[in-house]
């Protein structure tokens, strides 16, 4: 009796193959696009553990300045010869443009084993070698292939390296870089006999614990909570797939279901057998969505990688490595995914009434009660977001906004139509068209599933688009803002930079030192820079906020600007006092836009600038020159000073590279984005594919009394296209309310800056357009057999019951 | 792996490339001076460090008796070796330093390691007024004024588990080794340039994990450089100091050869210091028993015969496991011996791998 009830269950699969590849596609997908994000959030999480790992900070305390500055070499010394075990460290950036390198010079002599200085060796190189002249540096192999800074000692390649850095002696370390004293030093966990607790203030230095977390997981965590979002809301939409595959085979199994109950099949082993199917149905859908989701992962994770280093300056592998914990993952979530979808079909058999006629019904029919529960549960989710964006903050309560929005409006989808279908109704002309506006409004409780799913692929790409646009509008304003000098030069000595200033100083109309230092700020690292008091800032810097007399008072070293995030993150206003260090303070005069900047920025005067710091070297300066001399001045600056090409850089080329990363950054978005979009259309083709089925009993009449098959796959076109016309007039405002929540709520919290909204009506016309044919496609097929139906089957409705 | 074990190469093992046929031109292929017959020795620079040899030592071994009358022993010892001839400032390292401490008891052996890159401060050596450091370990001259800055010496070093501190005074003075400081090492003529302080009285503390012990006995310091240390085919050398009950001392080593017999050398020292070099074969030393140390072989128990001195004795280790585990890991501690004489002594085994 088993085996006769499993291949009476199977024989429908072999009957309806189409139906089958839905089912696993649709599973496939939702698992796909769902694993493909875990996959490329696991590979960055590695990525950032890894650039954690580097030198033991994990595990290592560290000493360094409090104000950010390096330990000076004499310090290093005296602990040494006071028998401390602590390490020297010389962290430095190369760059030149499109490409830099990380570079942390340790003293193998000296450096406690929890550095993984042992990493070093590979034996092949001689330690002579290593710490002479040129030096080596020790790259992972991802790094070698990238575009690195031209002059580099000779790459050793190592495993187990953060990308973008690269290890060496200290000695090469500070060659490169032009620094003597160590950036920090690492204190060996375990200290000789005898000594005196080490008291760091002795030396002016203060401890930093080993981290567990690390700065860089905090920093990203926004972006990759974004794209588990993104990752979820595409699930969501595939498993609006799978249901609709799964309820339409149950409800055209129904009568073998009775059929083998009747037969004696016991409703257990009925159920179970159905639910051995599905998780068979679970585990191949599974094991081809991770495959698919691999290959996402690995088609997105560069540009991912271009989005972190553009946004967090964070750098992660470009290549994805399997993890088996992720699969097992994947696999889950398709079980998962399988038994939401299939809940409710499998309740329905359980409850299958023994000696019922076998009739099928209309699987999804809603009564006009259920309406009302919908419409009622979608008021209070749009209820709960708009008290949490009223009293909510944090993260995770905008992207808890983001999804009640949606849910809510998906929710009340089906009740908006079929008023407006009803409404519309109203105007029909002819007795065809009340029959084809009824239809459709009978028609949307089949359809509201997949009709959900493109509302919220439509509104999501609106909301992003919008978030996206209106992101990239003010951004390239800002750039025109704070790039307004026409060339910036670095020297390489600051001797270089006294020569090159002499030279140009008569034919220019100003030459603007640019001068920072790495330092903390409140805590977290940060930079502070030097200004020298010109127009060039007075017109043109992109203040938020300010006072009247704010640059005056920067030039007299009376007060400092700080950026938006930083003044968001701290909660800081025009007049409060900011502590530059813990025995330095002023108050801020004005708050400056920084986008693209991760991190908190402080600006005082050039003079005030120079008193504090008066080794850092002036090695950067911006030069104004009428634009159209700006080339010929570049030009010749490379040429008499031999200046590298990246070293004098006119405004357009900063532009042009900020724009492309800035596009970077958001091409990751895009592509799922349409990926969500294909999901959605491929919903509805299957639900289309299921109705077109049912529907015949409806159509047949019409038939009958004149109308061609034609005529009627017409109407079906007609019918689809004006749903998803109605679905994307209602996307608009749900999009444009996603875009509100991502520029004001989530975009301060994960970056630290709010823009103004700006709406882009043309983007929404070509979005509106792709719905459109997105729909057609899909009712195409369903259309095309209706006007090839037999008209014998149109003839057997009125002939019996199937 | 650790970085550490490529500094062996550098310090200890003949170093293939260096041009045997310069011995005695004064310098090799890459530019370090190497050691010439009849050395004129100039004190106090000679104290202090040689940088166009490429290693260097000052090598501190003494053995002690505590209060409460056990045997002790102690080792501090600074190497130098060099990747250039020269001595420069800044993280570019030219000269790397390392410095080793040990403290045998009967029971325990504990020891200690230091590196350090030159032209930093955080190691060296400084001729006058006398003192070699690495970190906070230092031997410094408490001399007078007028007297050679190595006849007082104060010594201190610092590991995980254990400290010393201790005082030295010299009773007799400088000896030199071979021919008037010219130590040869093998039969292809490498040689060095070695001299000692062989007579030093101790006083001072050991700090060890059950508290401080007050200690007293005598020490040696040799005083060590080179630019080619030993033949290719020559796998270690083991190193006796030995101390007579009349005062007088013995200072031999056998340089163990893959190919060809063993070389050695040695040196009595009267108790006033008077010198007598013996050349090649004067010497033979004996392995007697072996014991497992760190996983290999090594012998503990040694028969010493010069019959020109009608010296022949047996030595048993106050610690049999006397393991220095460090970068370059060896055996050293101190030793009792009986026979034909009696007294106590160090010694030093290499290349026992």
């Amino acid at each position: 009796m088993t085996w006769a009830a499993i291949s009476a269950i199977l024989a429908h699969w072999r009957r309806h193959p189409g139906q089958c590849a839905t089912l696993v596609l649709g599973l496939a997908l939702a698992t796909a696009l769902w694993s493909g994000v875990q996959a490329i959030n696991a590979e960055a999480r590695a990525s950032y553990d890894q650039a954690a790992q580097v030198l033991g900070q994990d595990q290592l305390a560290r000493l360094s300045r409090a104000d950010g500055a390096p330990v000076p070499l004499d310090t290093y010394i005296a602990l040494r010869r006071a028998g401390y075990l602590v390490s020297p460290v010389i962290e430095a950036e190369i760059r030149t443009p499109g490409a830099r390198l990380r570079i942390l010079g340790i003293d193998p002599l000296t450096a406690p084993p929890e550095a993984q200085a042992p990493a070093l060796t590979g034996g092949e190189v001689a330690f002579t070698d290593l710490l002479g002249t040129p030096g080596r540096l020790f790259v992972a192999p991802e790094t070698a292939q990238r575009p690195l800074p031209p002059d580099l000692p000779p790459l050793i390649l190592a495993a187990n390296l953060a990308p973008g850095t690269a290890v060496t002696d200290i000695g090469t370390a500070a060659r490169l870089s032009g620094q003597e004293d160590p950036s920090y030093l690492l204190v060996a966990t375990r200290q000789p006999a005898g000594l005196p607790a080490l008291a760091p203030d002795t030396f002016r230095l203060t401890l930093t614990e080993p981290q567990s977390g690390n700065d860089l997981a905090r920093l990203t965590d926004s972006f990759h909570l974004n794209l588990t979002a993104f990752g979820l809301l595409a699930f969501a939409v595939g498993l609006f797939i799978v249901h609709a595959a799964i309820g339409l085979a149950f409800e055209q199994r129904r009568s073998s279901f009775r059929t083998l109950r009747a037969l004696g099949l016991p409703l257990r082993r009925l159920v179970v057998l159905l639910g051995a199917e599905l998780t068979l149905f679970a585990l191949v859908s599974g094991l081809i969505g991770i495959a698919l989701g691999y290959a996402i992962a690995a088609a997105l994770l560069p540009d991912v990688a271009g989005t972190l280093r553009g946004l967090y300056g964070a750098e992660i592998a470009g290549q994805l490595s399997f993890r088996p914990a992720w699969a097992l993952t994947g696999l889950a979530i398709a079980g998962l995914g399988t038994a939401l979808a299939a809940a409710q079909a499998l309740w329905r058999v359980s409850r299958l009434p023994l000696l019922a006629p076998a009739q099928p019904r209309a699987w999804a029919m809603a009564t006009r009660q259920s309406l009302v529960t919908q419409f009622g549960a979608a008021g209070a989710l749009a209820l709960i977001g708009v008290l949490l964006a009223l009293f909510g903050s944090g993260l995770i309560v905008g992207f808890t906004i983001l999804a009640a929005l949606l849910l809510a409006a998906a929710l009340a989808l089906p009740g908006v139509l079929i008023a407006l279908v009803s409404a519309l109704s109203r105007f029909a002309t002819t007795p065809l068209r009340e029959w084809l506006l009824a239809d459709t409004r009978q028609q949307i409780p089949g359809l509201s599933l997949a009709l959900m799913a493109l509302l919220l692929a439509l509104s999501a790409n609106i909301g992003v688009s919008t978030m996206v646009g209106s992101f990239r509008t003010t951004f390239t304003g800002w750039l025109d803002q704070r790039l307004a000098s026409e060339l910036y030069v670095t020297a390489r000595s600051p001797e270089e930079a006294q020569d090159i200033r002499a030279a140009i100083q008569d034919e220019v109309q100003a030459v603007l030192p640019i001068i920072a230092v790495e330092t903390e700020l409140l805590g977290l690292p940060g930079r502070l820079y030097g200004i020298a008091d010109h127009a060039t800032y007075r017109d043109h810097w992109p203040l938020l906020d300010a006072t009247e007399t704010i640059w005056d008072d920067i030039a007299a070293g009376q007060a400092v600007l700080v950026n938006e995030q930083l003044a968001r993150r701290e909660g800081l206003g025009i007049g409060d006092m900011f502590p530059l260090s813990p025995d330095w303070a002023l108050p801020i005069t004005g708050i400056y836009s920084d986008y693209g900047n991760p991190e908190g920025q402080a600006i005082i005067g050039l003079a005030l600038f120079g008193e504090r710091f008066p080794n850092e070297p002036q090695l950067r300066f911006a030069i104004r020159v009428p634009p159209a001399d700006a080339p010929a001045l570049a030009e010749r600056l490379r040429g008499d000073f031999n200046l590298p090409p990246g070293n004098v850089i006119n405004q357009d080329e900063i532009k042009r590279f900020s724009l492309r990363v800035f596009e970077q950054t958001f091409l990751v978005t895009g592509a799922l984005n349409i990926l969500t979009l294909g999901v959605a259309s491929f919903a509805l083709l299957t639900s289309l594919l299921t109705l077109a089925g049912m529907r015949l009993p409806q159509l047949a009449p019409v038939w009958a009394l004149g109308q061609t098959r034609a005529s009627l796959a017409r109407a079906e076109l007609w019918r689809t296209a004006l749903l998803a016309a109605l679905t994307f007039l209602l996307a608009i405002p749900t999009g444009l309310a996603l875009a509100w929540v991502l520029l004001a709520i989530v975009n301060v919290e994960a970056f630290g800056w709010r823009l103004p909204m700006q709406v882009f009506p043309g983007d929404w016309l070509r979005l509106g357009l792709y719905a459109l044919l997105a729909a057609l496609l899909a009712a195409a097929w369903p259309a095309w057999r209706l006007s090839r139906a037999a008209p014998s089957d149109l003839l057997k409705v009125f002939a019996h019951e199937r | 792996m650790n970085v550490r074990t490529l500094l062996l190469p550098l310090l200890f093992a003949a170093n293939q490339g260096l041009s045997q046929g310069f011995a005695g031109l004064g310098t090799d292929a890459e530019g370090f001076a190497v050691p010439a017959p009849n050395p004129v020795f100039d004190f106090p620079a000679d104290h202090g460090p040689h940088p166009e040899y490429r290693i260097e030592w000052w090598y501190l071994t003494a053995t002690l008796t505590g209060a409460d009358g056990a045997d002790y022993g102690i080792q501090w010892t600074l190497f130098r070796s060099a990747l250039e001839p020269t001595d420069a400032v800044g993280w570019q390292p030219t000269q790397l330093w390392m410095g080793h401490a040990g403290l045998t008891t009967a029971d325990d052996h504990f020891h200690a390691e230091r590196l350090a890159r030159g032209g930093i401060g955080q190691a060296g050596v400084e001729a006058e007024p006398f003192q070699a450091w690495i970190d906070d370990w230092a031997m410094s001259s408490s001399a007078g004024v007028g007297e050679d800055a190595y006849s007082a010496l104060t010594v201190a070093a610092r590991g995980a588990e254990f400290a010393y501190d201790l005082d030295l005074q010299a009773t007799g003075p400088l000896i030199f080794h071979g021919a008037e400081g010219f130590s040869v090492k093998s039969a292809d003529g490498q040689a060095s340039y070695y001299y000692s302080q062989p007579f030093y009285e101790v006083t001072g503390t050991l700090t060890l994990p059950d508290g401080p012990m007050e200690v007293t006995g005598t020490a040696w310091l040799d005083r060590e450089w080179s630019s080619q240390p030993l033949s290719p085919d020559q796998t270690g050398w083991d190193w006796f100091s030995l101390q007579f009950q009349d005062g007088a001392r013995l200072m031999g080593f056998g340089l163990r050869s893959e190919t060809r017999a063993n070389y050695t050398s040695a040196t009595w020292i009267a108790p006033d210091g008077a010198t007598t070099a013996y050349p090649d074969g004067a010497l033979r030393l004996t392995p007697l028993a072996m014991a497992e140390v760190a996983g290999r072989q090594v012998p503990v128990e040694w028969r010493v015969e010069m019959p020109a001195r009608g010296v022949d004795i047996e030595t048993t280790p106050l610690n049999p496991q006397s393991w220095m585990g460090t970068s370059f890991p060896y055996w050293e501690g101190p030793i009792r011996f009986t026979g034909s004489h009696e007294g106590r002594g160090y010694l030093e085994m290499t290349g026992y791998d």
